[in-house]
């Protein structure tokens, strides 16, 4: 499904290396997780990953199905499969979540090619997934973000993806910030979607969410690179002893 | 209406956008209509005036408002304090008066109509019964009417061509006719409120529009009347050179309410036209007026060649205890926009509003705001004004509120917000705030902001393209305004926004 290739990244007005050769292989059906110290690239991936301005790929490649991502408009990205959940939700004043999803899911159907959901298909389908959610209409009708706490922007990226239904969902710390309940809620979420033709990247630092959603391949990123793959155990350690040991041990 | 009912409708909205978003090209209206046309000859001076007076078969009096206009106007400079480069306008190199052919006589039925001016109708999305009733097909009046109950008045270039719905309306004692008509017909109001709202003096363009307005819209709304359906104007400028001068006169009498509806389009040319309307709005004791406008002039080309000079003079007196008026206006189009909608709150505890959307792309230059005149004791007033900058155009923001001292207890609240795309264009703020008295209250708030790089990111990802996001942006920066529009004009305001602010980024 995904497939990343010593990826290097720099700042684009500055002389800023930040990711120094990711590879990373995300096979269709899977979960893998991606944890590492503050700092050392997680986001950097998944924003150039998605088309995100202000970075400059100075070396390797991205594919998604075999098409090269990194050529691609950010627009083309998402229509081509790929979603990111956002680390930090962004708000839009004055456009409903409802208008805007709606747009949002038009726009994919329209660039692939399908028939654009009609506004009481797109409505039934939305009080569906927000109910799973437990997301009231009252949101639904609010502007974007806007006044949501923290645990609700999270839940909307999650409903976002549900309706969106991509085919590679990146998730950046969708689980920071929400309580035990919410974190439930978005696990569910996530395992609803869950399907041999669908994968995820789940960035996260804490064994918590992988407890609920199994992670088959858990990847540790420290500077800029994946210094070290393993399975759901490798989660359990750095939860245990940090990542001192890990880090010493690539050197 | 439950809550999700509601939601769909809004869905509605939005959807309709992106759609005509999609399937539209930059100017949609900028096509010419090649109808034969009768004009009066280049430039102004006395005798033009009488022609003007003597085709509209006008009464000696109104011959000689104009000429006094006229005598006025020659005497009169060009204002020079707004925000505006204007090129130089040959106001002898203009023509003052210019009217269809096929209006010379009133045709049998459609057949007889030019159908270059029913192609015209047709393109402005009116419905075909208004468009034999617009042509002047006699008869046409009688049958049965359209559900969409919207009477519309269209003035073209100079001539005010017909009227819908005008035995329906006059049913409930509503006058709803070209001002033309009216002088003839209802010399009493017309001579009774003329230019009691914006003086024939009252500016360069209001003294030249006095002294060559060849038609426009007039209504009467009687006591306790509330008008059973929106009136509405299309105003077209198609002629060549020509420039547009319309006269609107609304008379709301006492404890009466009528929504009103302008809307505006002119084909794509090379030169500039020139466009210099008055609208007066009267409102007696208890009674209501809500004035919205989208104008969609040609705004001229990505280099600033062309396009509309709009200057107008639009003002509304509250002139009685508790009237109270709202000017809603959407300006996308025009290349100079020099407009400031105006409430004059006479009446105690009278009230005037003012929403207002500025869009100003490539070259364009809008100078628009309102003026709040604050003579009686708890008159209340209420600014919204949302400017859109893009490409190199200059939007300003220009507003006047004024409490004078005996209008004891009255607020003012003003909101200004303007919206920058790209970083060639500029947006000003020019507030001027008078306050006479200790009693009364003004607020004013004002941002600015820039269409933000992570918001259209986001957008982006979720696989909206960037034209689309950025109009969804802006539709959400100016909402407030646009839920102020009738929904039928908030449709196509909506789209509007979109279409003028294509080709903005990138
Ligand atoms: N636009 C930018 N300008 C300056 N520095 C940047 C920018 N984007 C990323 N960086 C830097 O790149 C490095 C990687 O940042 P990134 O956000 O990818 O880390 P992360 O692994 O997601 O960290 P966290 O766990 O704290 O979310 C950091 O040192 C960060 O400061
Ligand atoms: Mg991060």
């Amino acid at each position: 499904m995904l497939k990343i290739n010593n990826l290097h990244a720099k700042l684009e007005d500055e002389d800023k290396q930040i990711l120094k050769g990711v590879t990373l292989e995300v096979p269709a059906g899977e979960v893998h997780a991606i944890m590492g110290p503050n700092g050392s690239g997680k986001s950097t991936t998944s924003y150039v990953l998605s088309g995100r301005d202000g970075y400059e790929v100075t070396e390797g490649s991205a594919t998604l199905n075999g098409q090269d991502l990194l050529e691609m408009e950010p627009e083309e990205r998402a229509a081509a499969g790929l979603f990111l959940a956002f680390q930090y939700p962004v708000e839009i004043p004055g456009v409903g979540n409802m208008t805007f999803l709606r747009t949002a899911a038009n726009a994919q159907r329209k660039a692939r090619g399908e028939d654009e959901l009609s506004a009481g298909e797109f409505l039934k389908l939305v009080r569906e997934k927000a109910k799973t959610l437990n997301i009231d209409a009252e949101m639904l009708k609010r502007p974007v973000n806007v006044g949501f706490s923290g645990g609700e922007k999270k839940r909307n990226e999650i409903l976002q993806m549900a309706l969106l239904e991509p085919k590679m969902c990146v998730l950046d710390e969708t689980d920071s910030g929400l309580d035990v309940d919410a974190m439930r809620l978005v696990a569910d979420g996530v395992n609803a979607l869950r399907s041999p033709d669908r994968a995820f990247l789940v960035i996260t630092h804490y064994q918590r969410l992988l407890d609920h959603i199994q992670p088959d391949v858990v990847h540790i990123m420290a500077d800029g690179r994946i210094v070290k793959t393993g399975g759901p155990d490798l989660a359990l350690e750095v939860e245990k002893n940090g990542y001192a040991d890990i880090l010493a041990e690539v050197g | 209406m439950s809550p999700t009912t509601d939601l769909d409708v809004r869905e509605g909205v939005d959807r309709e956008t992106v759609e005509t978003v999609a399937n539209m090209g930059s100017y949609k209206y900028g096509w010419d209509t090649e109808i034969e046309m009768e004009y009066a000859p280049k430039g102004i001076n006395e005798d033009i005036v009488r022609l003007i007076s003597q085709r509209n078969e006008e009464p000696e009096w109104m011959l000689d408002w104009r000429l006094k206009a006229f005598r006025r106007w020659q005497q009169m400079s060009l204002p020079k304090w707004a925000m505006l480069d204007i090129p130089e306008i040959d106001f002898q190199d203009q023509y003052y008066y210019a009217r269809p052919k096929s209006m010379a006589e009133k045709p049998k039925s459609l057949d007889e109509v030019d159908p270059k001016l029913l192609a015209t109708y047709e393109k402005l999305g009116i419905p075909l019964k208004e468009q034999m009733i617009l042509a002047g097909v006699e008869g046409a009046e009688e049958t049965p009417a359209d559900a969409r109950k919207v009477a519309v008045d269209a003035v073209f270039d100079s001539v005010s061509v017909g009227t819908t719905f005008k035995a329906e309306l006059a049913k409930a004692g509503i006058i709803f006719c070209p001002i033309s008509e009216a002088i003839r017909e209802h010399p009493e109001l017309v001579q009774k409120y003329l230019g009691s709202v914006v003086p024939q003096g009252d500016n360069f363009y209001s003294a030249l529009n006095s002294a060559v307005f060849s038609d426009g819209s007039f209504v009467y709304i009687p006591p306790g009347v509330r008008s059973p359906m929106e009136l509405s104007t299309y105003f077209r400028i198609n002629a060549e050179n020509t420039g547009q001068f319309e006269r609107t006169l609304i008379i709301a009498d006492k404890g009466s309410y009528v929504s009103y509806l302008e809307g505006c389009t002119a084909p794509k040319r090379d030169t500039a036209q020139l466009h210099a309307a008055v609208v007066e709005i009267v409102i007696l004791e208890d009674a209501e007026v809500k004035y919205s406008t989208v104008q969609n002039w040609f705004p001229g080309d990505e280099d600033g060649k062309g396009g509309i000079y709009n200057f107008v003079t639009k003002r509304a007196d509250c002139r009685e205890d508790r009237a109270k008026v709202m000017w809603t206006q959407v300006e996308t189009g025009s290349a100079i926009t020099w407009k400031y909608p105006s409430c004059i709150l006479r009446g105690d505890e009278s009230q005037g509003e003012f929403y207002s959307i500025a869009i100003a792309n490539n070259r364009q230059q809008a100078d628009t705001g309102t003026k709040m005149l604050h003579l009686g004791k708890n008159t209340r007033s209420r600014i919204v004004s949302k400017g859109i900058s893009a490409g190199r155009a200059q939007n300003t923001y220009r507003g006047r509120v004024a409490i004078h001292p005996k209008a004891t207890h009255s607020r003012n609240y003003t909101q200004c917000d303007s919206l920058l795309i790209g970083d060639k264009c500029g947006a000003h703020t020019v507030p001027y705030i008078e306050v006479k008295n200790a009693s009364s209250r003004v607020e004013h708030e004002a941002t600015t902001s820039k269409v933000d790089d992570d918001q259209l990111f986001y957008c982006r990802q979720r696989g909206i393209g960037e034209e689309e996001a950025i109009a969804l942006i802006v539709n959400g920066f100016a909402k407030e305004v646009l839920q102020a529009l009738p929904m039928e004009f908030a449709m196509e305001a909506q789209s509007l926004v979109a279409i003028s602010l294509e080709g903005s980024v990138g």
